[in-house]
């Protein structure tokens, strides 16, 4: 399968999204450039971490003007798989593919550390490889977030069941210490309606390898490569080229 | 024109002025005397300590480039270097805590990635006044969000170091931040303008009015009007310098450039003389062409600005193009702003005029060393007899206590506001003896570790500085690494004093000394003195960076216990020492006393036989024996356990019990390995001519040491890691 990690000006994970893509994962795996309008082809897109343009307004802000995202936004529509880790998820946020907003998190400080959280829907295509209520320990590292949606959207991503993780204890039990930044129903990671795009704050790249004390994070990549071997032709068809806004 | 006056505000004396007439043939204008006075500051001149340096040893079998570059360079092998160095920003860190801790990491990185580096590790030695005052904690708190805005934005993991607390430090913290970067061989590269004809390029960040005589600023003491020096304080840009990190490591790779250096303390002045100086050339400069961020700036603002993020390059006119597509790439500005030229002079040029016409070697290279006077530090103040000293009624509490103090209490609520992962290289997250990095694609790790006691050192510099090295390179040992190198930030008061010269005289010679004996360079670092504030000084403080190797990252080993039925091993010998003890400070509030002896042939022995029984497979878990003594290290070698499992230890030392439980006598390490190790533990440690012997097992939830089977302490090791973890978001965090 081939990946395409997208580089902003700003972006920090891109290259250990790409490592891991790569090298452990052992896919294809190309930089796409935010200036460009090429998306070289690729079967998914991941969005990385890092403070896109800086972030000195509202993070993902002003990532979603660049050129690259309006390709990345059709290619979404056509049901092109999108990832979006931390900066990603709040780029798509930004972005409208995915319902909600970013909030500072709750003790108003970065947060960087191990936390805990449960696979709410293992039928996506970012959690196939998972059980059904699977505790994945996945580390974590932003300030914005404290996941927000008004309660009208919140009931919709419930009803749809769109909230693909919650932050929870070692043992699985959602309790307010586990969810450490604050997050609205503990909302981890989020799914839109159709099932194309996931967006999550912890960071799945840094727990794809033993030797960093988790392989936990690989469950969403190798979930993914297993969606996309199973339905590649119908995406395939979809990528449309150098739309224009919308 | 130039007067008394005008020398004193850019702290130049008489005697200087008169050298710098000399050397530059005619009396200076205002602005060439502007470059003189940042050029020889204590900051960028080195002229109070440069004649006490040179006693340190600077080669070694790993060194690629010693002192005198932007950082040091050792080989590890396989065609990769690692490139680092230490800084301090202790004075605008005070006035200014968030953009002055900062813009000392920007400082710090860019002079890792000016030598052709990718910065892969952070680490800050941070001292602050006691957090039960509100005013240190604000500091405390702007520090510490200042280092996680810069750090965490451009995506360099801060992977470990230390935070201390003393009343010394309350008007003056210490800020020093220390860069590791990893290049290939081939590609490093050096500040110097060789080649007439070569282009001088700008890149980066416009210029601006800030940090205008930053590096006076900091060489010279503080007083109650500290408060408008605000304005000389520089403003961060991390996302400006992750482009720019992007595009010079970019041209750099692509070998587009000739030479290439930061734009520091004393910007454009430092980079061209320096980079001039550096390759045998003159330089000729048109400040027009200098992208500046506001109007109307004279050539003496422009030349001593210290605004950030900002680089300068030398291309061959045929590759100018090509760079200049790179930073366009990366939305950066990169003008040639002037040329390497024959003749060893700088010759800077502003609307049409020769504003400053000046010998580059006498600015970068002839400012005057001074063997300032010094006395021998006066005797530290006696401790207490031992016998006068009360025995604690309860040696739990004390553990307790000790805990809770926050010098030795958990810093997570430091360590996770930054991001110490990013990169996907930290293997030990902060809190380890040592940070310990991966290195992709190789069996090979780097592990790095920064220390000093500065209560050892006030209480007698020689010993304090021998015991930061020990320190150091033995917790390097502990995760199973080997020491490479040293880079050094010695932050002193006022060398004008002649007490402080004597502390910094001492100091250096026990930094040497341990040096040699440990057979490790010291490649680079950074001197802060006037650490005053309102005439009083700070505790003497050297705080040592060393890195380590680690030839496979398999037999990495951390602090935790790792199971219930090891058994317990301490190296090393314990004595009656507790002078200058954090039980002595915390417990009976005597900063007094002695600090423990050091032996640095043993303690090499120590550690060599540590090294060895860890390449043999025969360690679970080490821990080196430092603030607090062996039962603090007992119990955090508990709580770092993944199951918190606890120990029975059984002494049979004939020593008090306060100095047995919280002595902090040196090169001691606990060490955990499967009882059936235990003999050959024992034998190989005694073939190397190390004191080791077994105290006990791992298990249980508790810590419990006796002496010779008398209890002394008994303690739940849930309840002691509660009290440990939540001492200091204590100081900050609101309870409802």
């Amino acid at each position: 399968m081939k990946f395409g990690v997208v580089q902003f000006p700003g972006s920090n994970c891109d290259f250990d999204t790409f490592h891991v893509l790569r090298n452990v994962m052992k896919q294809d795996a190309v930089m796409l450039w935010h200036k460009d309008h090429d998306l070289k082809g690729v079967d998914c897109v991941v969005l990385p971490g890092g403070f896109s343009y800086g972030d000195y307004l509202r993070s993902g802000a002003i990532a979603r003007f660049s050129p690259l995202m309006q390709e990345v936004k059709a290619f979404a529509r056509g049901g092109g798989r999108v990832l979006g880790i931390c900066n990603g998820f709040q780029i798509l946020l930004e972005l409208g593919l995915l319902p909600g907003a970013m909030l500072r998190n709750k003790n108003l400080k970065f947060l960087c550390r191990h936390v805990h959280i449960r696979v709410e829907n293992e039928k996506t295509d970012f959690t196939r490889a998972a059980k059904k209520g699977q505790v994945l320990r996945i580390p974590i590292a932003h300030f914005d977030g404290n996941y927000y949606a008004p309660a009208g959207v919140l009931k919709d991503i419930e009803r749809h069941r769109q909230v693909v993780f919650r932050y929870c204890d070692a043992g699985g039990t959602i309790t307010e210490e586990a969810n450490v930044n604050g997050s609205l129903a503990a909302i981890a990671g989020i799914r839109n309606r159709e099932g194309n795009v996931l967006g999550l704050m912890p960071h799945p790249e840094r727990a794809s390898e033993a030797l960093l004390g988790s392989e936990d994070g690989r469950t969403i990549f190798a979930s993914l490569i297993l969606s996309l071997e199973g339905r590649k032709p119908a995406r395939r068809a979809a990528v449309r080229k150098k739309t224009g806004h919308d | 024109m130039i007067d008394k006056k005008i020398l004193d505000q850019h702290s130049l004396t008489e005697d200087e002025y008169r050298l710098i007439v000399d050397l530059v043939g005619k009396e200076p204008n205002l602005t060439e005397l502007g470059i003189f006075s940042v050029m020889w500051s204590e900051h960028c001149g080195y002229k109070s300590s440069r004649v006490h340096l040179k006693k340190l040893p600077t080669e070694g079998k790993h060194v690629v480039q010693g002192p005198g570059e932007n950082a040091g360079i050792l080989d590890i092998g396989d065609g990769q270097v690692i490139v680092f160095k230490i800084e301090s920003h202790n004075h605008p860190s005070y006035i200014e805590p968030y953009q002055g801790a900062a813009t000392g990491v920007g400082g710090i990185l860019r002079d890792i990635f000016t030598m052709g580096a990718r910065p892969i590790a952070v680490l800050d030695s941070l001292r602050f006044g006691p957090p039960d005052d509100p005013k240190n904690r604000s500091v405390m708190e702007g520090v510490v969000s200042g280092i996680a805005g810069y750090g965490n934005s451009i995506g360099v993991p801060t992977v470990g170091g230390e935070v201390y607390f003393d009343p010394c430090y309350n008007l003056n913290p210490l800020v020093n931040v220390f860069c590791l970067g990893l290049a290939d061989k081939d590609k490093i590269f050096y500040a110097k303008a060789e080649g007439a004809g070569n282009k001088v390029l700008y890149v980066g960040a416009k210029t601006g009015r800030d940090g205008i005589h930053g590096a006076t600023m900091a060489s010279s003491e503080f007083g109650a009007e500290t408060e408008h020096k605000r304005p000389n304080v520089q403003v961060g840009d991390p996302f400006k310098e992750k482009l720019l990190l992007e595009a010079c490591l970019e041209v750099m790779d692509r070998g587009l450039i000739v030479g290439i250096q930061d734009m520091g303390a004393a910007g454009l002045t430092c980079s061209t003389t320096e980079m001039a100086a550096k390759g045998g050339m003159g330089i000729v400069v048109d400040l027009d062409k200098v992208p500046q961020r506001e109007a109307g700036m004279t050539p003496y603002e422009i030349l001593l600005s210290e605004s950030q993020e900002r680089m300068l390059l030398v291309a061959t006119p045929d590759n100018v193009a090509a760079v200049q597509e790179v930073f366009a790439k990366w939305d950066l500005d990169a003008p040639v702003i002037g040329e390497v030229v024959e003749g060893g002079r700088a010759r800077i040029s502003f609307k049409g005029e020769v504003v400053v016409d000046i010998p580059v070697d006498a600015v970068v290279n002839l400012c005057p060393a001074y063997t300032r006077p010094s006395v021998a530090p006066a005797p530290p103040p006696a401790a207490p007899a031992l016998d006068s000293l009360p025995l604690p009624a309860d040696c739990g509490e004390v553990l307790l206590k000790l805990l809770a103090s926050p010098t030795i209490a958990d810093k997570e609520w430091v360590f996770r506001q930054y991001d110490h992962m990013v990169q996907v290289n930290t293997v030990f997250l902060p809190g380890a003896d040592a940070a310990l990095l991966r290195i992709k694609g190789s069996k090979k790790a780097l592990a790095v570790t920064l220390d000093g006691n500065s209560l050892y050192t006030r209480l007698d510099p020689r010993t304090g500085a021998r015991i930061a090295v020990a320190e150091a390179c033995r917790n390097l040992a502990c995760v199973g690494a080997r020491p490479i190198g040293v880079t050094n930030c010695l932050n002193f008061g006022n060398p004008e004093k002649p007490e402080v010269m004597g502390q910094f005289e001492q100091a250096v010679t026990g930094l040497a000394e341990a040096c040699r004996t440990f057979g490790i360079p010291v490649t680079g670092g950074n001197v802060s003195f006037y650490n005053d504030t309102e005439g009083l000084s700070i505790h003497p403080t050297p705080v040592l960076g060393i890195v380590g190797i680690l030839d496979d990252i398999r037999k990495a080993v951390s602090p935790g216990f790792k199971a219930a039925g090891d058994a317990l091993v301490l190296v090393g010998e314990s004595f009656e020492e507790l002078g200058g003890s954090e039980y002595l400070k915390v417990v009976h509030g005597l900063e007094a006393g002695a600090p423990p002896a050091i032996d640095l042939e043993q303690e090499k022995r120590n550690q060599e036989f540590l090294l060895e029984a860890v390449d043999a497979g025969l360690v679970r878990s080490a821990h080196d024996l430092s603030e607090g003594g062996l039962a603090v290290a007992l119990a955090e070698s508990a709580f770092h356990g993944a199951r918190k499992v606890g120990c029975e230890v059984d002494l049979d030392e004939a020593l008090r019990a306060d100095a047995l439980l919280f002595g902090e006598s040196q090169s001691r390490i606990v060490v955990t390995c499967r009882r059936a190790n235990v003999g050959r533990l024992l034998e190989m440690a005694a073939a190397r001519g190390v004191p080791a012997k077994a105290i006990g097992l791992t298990g249980g939830a508790e810590i419990a040491v006796r002496q010779s089977g008398r209890e002394l302490l008994r303690v739940p090791v849930e309840k002691a890691c509660r009290i440990w973890k939540d001492s200091m978001p204590g100081f900050f965090e609101v309870r409802a």
